[in-house]
């Protein structure tokens, strides 16, 4: 609905007047990222954030599942639990911004997935493989 | 040349014929010269590059976290009831600040008021709770110095903190701000600004507590 307003005001903007730009008042107009939730949506995003931060705390604590799916549970857990935060606080969806919210951070993404699991993936092979391990006994 | 003009006189032509009063728009939003207009997305591009900053505090983590020098390990050392109340604090202080954006939408000034020293008591309660938690580990003799992991766990862990505290001072001064001069739309948009990088400390704690905690007491 605010969106549809907002939309008709661009609309008379640049049908009417291109040289006026300054002269009028609209207060959510920067179309703030965090500035566009209900009581509900609000209470939907806490709600599953609570749900989906009690359970894996309660299976690393009772220590249900073996300790690999335990990690497997609790790190796809984290990931819904982020997007419900992006959604239902942080208000992100393609629009925002005329999707440049959205791209800045899908680029962000990439760059964090590649420099982390790139770092990971190459100090886990150098620990490994350079390690002295059980020839520490050869050596002079 | 002349498929230049063609080109242009046809964009033009589309561009002036729409059929009632909606003509089409094409230009980008927020491209006016208007205060605040591209204060979001600034701050939201600033966010990723802090996004960045715990990216590779994470993956040093990540790199370091079973270097224990012989010291204590996550397991001895976690209190995991303890970082389960700390995330419910935070979790508390992201609803009680949404809750301060609606009724700041509203227009009412007190209620914002309200929630936004609900919020702020949430944030102290989790920046105590995180203090006496390192305060004891170092007690413990597990401080920062002790082993590479603990080096890189409070690097990370205290660098959030920091954000944290400074999102409080940033809470405090704006709630000084509306007091003094009421919603006006530049503090609107500042609140708007705090809320944005209030959640995205909760984003960046979510990953804290699976990566660290969660995974350290299970290692």
């Amino acid at each position: 609905m605010s969106t549809h307003a907002h939309s008709d005001h661009h609309a008379d903007h640049g049908h009417g007047s291109h040289g006026a730009h300054g002269g009028h008042g609209h207060d959510d107009h920067g179309h703030p990222a965090g500035a566009h939730g209900t009581f509900g949506s609000y209470m939907i995003g806490f709600v599953l954030s609570v749900i989906l931060t009690v359970i894996p705390f309660w299976l690393v604590m009772n220590g249900t599942l073996d300790n690999t799916t335990t990690t497997v549970v609790i790190l796809a857990l984290a990931v819904v639990q982020i997007i419900v935060h992006m959604v239902y606080f942080l208000h992100m969806n393609g629009r925002v911004e005329g999707g440049w919210s959205m791209l800045a951070m899908i680029f962000t993404i990439i760059v964090v997935v590649i420099m982390f699991a790139g770092s990971l993936w190459v100090m886990y092979h150098l620990n490994t493989n350079m390690m002295p391990g059980h020839d520490m006994s050869k050596m002079p | 040349m002349t498929t230049t003009v063609d080109a242009m006189h046809g964009g033009h032509a589309g561009h002036d014929t729409p059929r009632g009063a909606t003509p089409p728009v094409f230009y980008v939003t927020d491209d006016h010269a208007h205060e605040g207009a591209s204060t979001a997305l600034g701050f939201w591009i600033y966010l990723m590059s802090d996004c960045l900053i715990f990216a590779v505090l994470f993956a040093t983590y990540g790199v370091l976290g079973t270097s224990y020098a012989a010291g204590p390990t996550p397991k001895e050392l976690f209190d995991l009831k303890l970082v389960a109340l700390n995330t419910s604090m935070l979790l508390f202080s992201s609803i009680t600040y949404g809750f301060a954006m609606l009724a700041m939408e509203k227009g009412r000034t007190a209620q914002t008021q309200g929630w936004l020293a609900v919020t702020l008591l949430f944030g102290l309660a989790f920046l105590g709770i995180e203090l006496y938690e390192f305060a004891h580990m170092i007690h413990e003799g597990a401080g920062p110095w002790r082993s590479a992991f603990l080096s890189s766990f409070f690097t990370l862990v205290g660098t959030h903190g920091l954000h944290v505290t400074f999102g409080s001072v940033w809470l405090v001064t704006l709630m000084v701000q509306v007091a003094r001069r009421g919603l006006i739309p530049a503090n609107r948009r500042r609140l708007m600004c705090l809320s944005m990088f209030w959640h995205f400390l909760d984003v960046i704690w979510i990953g804290v507590f699976t990566f660290v905690y969660l995974m350290g007491a299970l290692r």
